[in-house]
């Protein structure tokens, strides 16, 4: 028997994220490369240790190989431990059949065992989908301070994007009066971040009837929370204030990473007192050669860069030939761009080659009619042939050759 | 042969002498070097990619750092239930009587050997810099059926005590050794890299103590060059060999050659350091930097020309870094200007501050330092 944790977490990241198109192709959502050396669930990862947090379970469904084999026994954060620790939950089979995770209140139904080996009095559920540094610990204070039984992340988001969320209307103290998902006219903008504390007898017994259940979907937003919701339950809201991401489009991806070059923006990955882990690949210092031009960008070790490189992110092992140019641009471990290439305003996957002379994206001025730009993205692995062009808003995980005229 | 049939043994403390400022409050194999490593990790890295797994690392004095850098050995993969890292700190009853020298730091630790299982020890230094392949190495000597390989490097003899410096026939095995010669010429210098069977090493040791030799280099290489199949092994990739302050920053600016970085830094077998959980380095609008090598977790804002920056070290607006070596968290605030420095650890140059050393003489800045 595993010795009793006040508080574990559960990280759900089995979504495939297909909005990200060619990137999550091979590979969960939470795997997908962010910020120069890290993937989207150090954050969540990070920020659990750093709150204390040393239980995770991480529900993978989707691609689990590469994610997996990331997190492996937890060590680089910190969360290989002789009582509790990483623990990869993947669904399993069971006396009555194997069943796939139907949803994300299903994923922790089915991983009850799992929790009720520590016997927390709290439960945190998160997601592997947000670009945010924050201290859950404080937030299961508050949860714990109101005698709440389910605690909800909410942000302030402006009126204008307040639409795209999951919305929620408070009385005076905080506590939740309605939900509104994704509605026109928001009579709110305090938006839900998909962070989620339960006082676990009361989530326990709700997941086992929503199971039983046939209609439910078996989802926390869309069947749980309003269950509890309408049940009385005391449900409160906390409220976030920080840089806070979701990173489920190529738009919404590529200017997160952009974000970390604005100086504006508060997400400061150099803290110490609150350090964001990754895997660290094994690499030497990265080199900037005697002609190259450097400019507001974030490089990792192990890249080699000759050629010119603005406003963009480079991930470990990326070589920049003379004369190439990068700019607006997140090039993810081992892509060469060589010599005369261009890529800008574009998103490059791991061990992708940009032959001399191709070009890849478009600035948006360039463009005749501004709704056809968009971000482009190379996929793993592709080679753009020497002169070849990938278009802005186009995804290629096939290699491009030059077009005749 | 396998790696698992080697014990390596590495002494950390050899040569510290030789460049007192940094070793002042630190071991030769915990001195920084190019950007993210502590030369220690050079040895233990060559190693394990050989398959080595058990190896004991001796220490003699200051060796703080170096059990902060290299802690269970995590990072070298040597930190197992069976076997992995040993670090072997001074044993001073009176028959090891110190580790003043090479043989009797091995005194000390004879323990340890016979305890081991392995049947062959390669013993290194930390203060010579190469991505030596060990697997060509043993089966070189098997192939030449030596007692004792010695891994030398053609050219200019450092200059430090202790040299031993290989004479060898056609078949590279020595005919005579000399040490510490004093010649101008290129020669058959040891890298202090040295492979022969456990058991020969006990018996040379249990030799030495009965007959009270004192020297490793005099009386047990140089002593057996007739009685003992004494090979060379040549190091022909990169290799350099830090003997003075002037030559660590030599050694570090060759860095800056792209080619000695591929050769030192070969992909096949990496070169493995502590992990520090930075973010990649930021580079600020109007930052300038050339023909530099840096380091995670750096943020520059401004130029940095020649030179080698550790993690997290930091150049505001307006501060040149020219031809100099800064070392973590190192901070360069505005238009303070340094030429041919070595900043250790933390050093903080407070603005419009100027510094300048020569390439034979750069000045060296104490660990934590404000100026």
């Amino acid at each position: 028997m595993a010795r009793k944790q006040e508080c574990i977490a559960m990280l759900l990241a089995g979504g495939q994220g297909s909005r990200l198109g060619i990137l999550t192709k091979n590979i969960a959502k939470p795997a997908v490369p962010y910020g120069g050396k890290y993937r989207i669930i150090d954050f969540p990862l990070s920020n659990c240790v750093n709150s204390g947090i040393t239980t995770v379970g991480v529900l993978t469904q989707y691609q689990p190989l590469e994610l997996n084999d990331y997190i492996g026994n937890g060590q680089a954060w910190d969360l290989d431990r002789a009582n509790g620790g990483v623990h990869i939950l993947s669904p399993y089979q069971q006396i009555k059949g194997t069943e796939w995770y139907k949803g994300t209140a299903n994923a922790i139904y089915q991983n009850i065992n799992f929790i009720d080996r520590y016997d927390p009095e709290y439960v945190v559920i998160l997601s592997g989908d947000h670009i945010y540094k924050m201290d859950y610990n404080k937030m299961l204070e508050y949860h714990k301070e109101k005698g709440a039984a389910c605690t909800i992340a909410m942000l302030e988001v402006s009126w204008e994007e307040a639409s795209r969320f999951g919305l929620m209307i408070l009385n005076d103290d905080n506590s939740i009066s309605e939900f509104e998902e994704k509605p026109k006219n928001p009579r709110s903008n305090k938006a839900s971040m998909g962070v989620y504390v339960f006082t676990w007898s009361k989530l326990r017994q709700y997941l086992i009837d929503d199971e039983k259940d046939p209609n439910s979907s078996n989802d926390f937003g869309k069947n749980v929370i309003p269950k509890m919701h309408a049940d009385g339950e005391k449900m409160f809201a906390y409220l976030f204030d920080g840089y806070w991401k979701d990173v489920g489009t190529i738009d919404s991806l590529w200017e997160a990473n952009l974000d970390l070059l604005n100086p504006k923006v508060d997400l400061d990955l150099s803290d110490t007192s609150w350090r964001i882990y990754a895997k660290t690949p094994v690499s030497p210092p990265h080199y900037i050669s005697a002609n190259a031009k450097v400019q507001n960008s974030m490089i990792s070790e192990g890249s080699r860069v000759y050629g010119d490189v603005d406003y963009s992110i480079l991930f470990n092992d990326v070589v920049i030939e003379e004369g190439a140019e990068v700019k607006y641009s997140i090039v993810m471990p081992g892509t060469v761009v060589k010599k005369g290439a261009v890529v800008q305003y574009s998103m490059v996957a791991e061990n992708a080659v940009i032959e001399a002379g191709a070009v890849v994206g478009a600035t948006p001025e360039e463009m005749a009619n501004r709704d056809d730009w968009g971000v482009a993205v190379v996929g793993a692995g592709v080679t753009v042939h020497e002169g070849a062009f990938v278009a802005p808003k186009a995804m290629v995980d096939e290699d491009v050759v030059k077009e005749d005229k | 042969m396998t790696g698992k049939n080697i014990v390596g043994i590495v002494f950390s403390n050899a040569y510290d002498e030789c460049i007192s400022e940094l070793t002042g409050i630190r071991t030769m194999g915990s001195v920084p070097f190019a950007s993210r490593y502590r030369l220690i990790d050079f040895t233990l890295s060559n190693m394990v990619n050989a398959g080595i797994e058990k190896v004991g690392v001796l220490t003699k004095s200051n060796y703080q750092s170096l059990m902060d850098h290299v802690g269970t050995g995590k990072p070298w993969d040597l930190s197992r239930k069976n076997d992995g890292l040993f670090i072997l700190p001074p044993f001073s009853t009176n028959e090891a009587g110190g580790n003043a020298d090479k043989l009797a730091s091995l005194k000390g630790i004879m323990g340890f050997i016979s305890r081991s299982n392995e049947e062959y020890v390669l013993l290194s230094d930390c203060n010579t810099v190469l991505n030596l392949d060990i697997d060509a190495l043993t089966d070189y000597h098997t192939a030449k059926n030596a007692d004792i390989t010695i891994v030398y490097k053609n050219g200019k003899k450092p200059n430090l005590t202790d040299v031993v410096v290989l004479s060898m026939n056609a078949d590279n095995k020595a005919e005579k050794i000399s040490i510490s010669p004093v010649t101008e010429e290129n020669v058959n210098y040891s890298l202090n890299v040295i492979f022969m069977k456990k058991a020969l090493l006990e018996r040379l040791i249990n030799d030495a103590i009965s007959l009270n030799y004192k020297d490793f280099e005099a009386d047990i290489i140089q002593g057996n060059v007739d009685k003992l199949n004494i090979y060379g092994y040549e190091a022909t990739g990169y290799a350099a060999t830090v003997e003075s302050m002037e030559s660590y920053f030599k050694v570090n600016m060759e860095l800056l050659d792209p080619a000695n970085c591929d050769d030192l830094f070969n992909a096949d077998r990496p070169i493995y350091t502590k992990v520090r959980d930075d973010m990649p380095a930021i580079y600020g609008l109007g930052s300038d930097v050339k023909n530099s090598l840096i380091a995670d977790g750096c943020i520059i804002e401004g130029t940095v020309e020649n030179s080698i920056l550790f993690r997290g070290v930091r150049v505001e607006k307006g501060a040149v870094v020219k031809n100099s070596i800064v070392m973590q968290d190192g901070f360069v605030a505005q238009n303070a200007s340094l030429n041919c420095v070595v900043a250790d650890k933390s050093v903080v140059i407070t603005p419009n501050k100027t510094l300048s050393g020569a390439e034979n003489y750069p000045v060296y800045i104490g660990k934590e330092i404000v100026i």
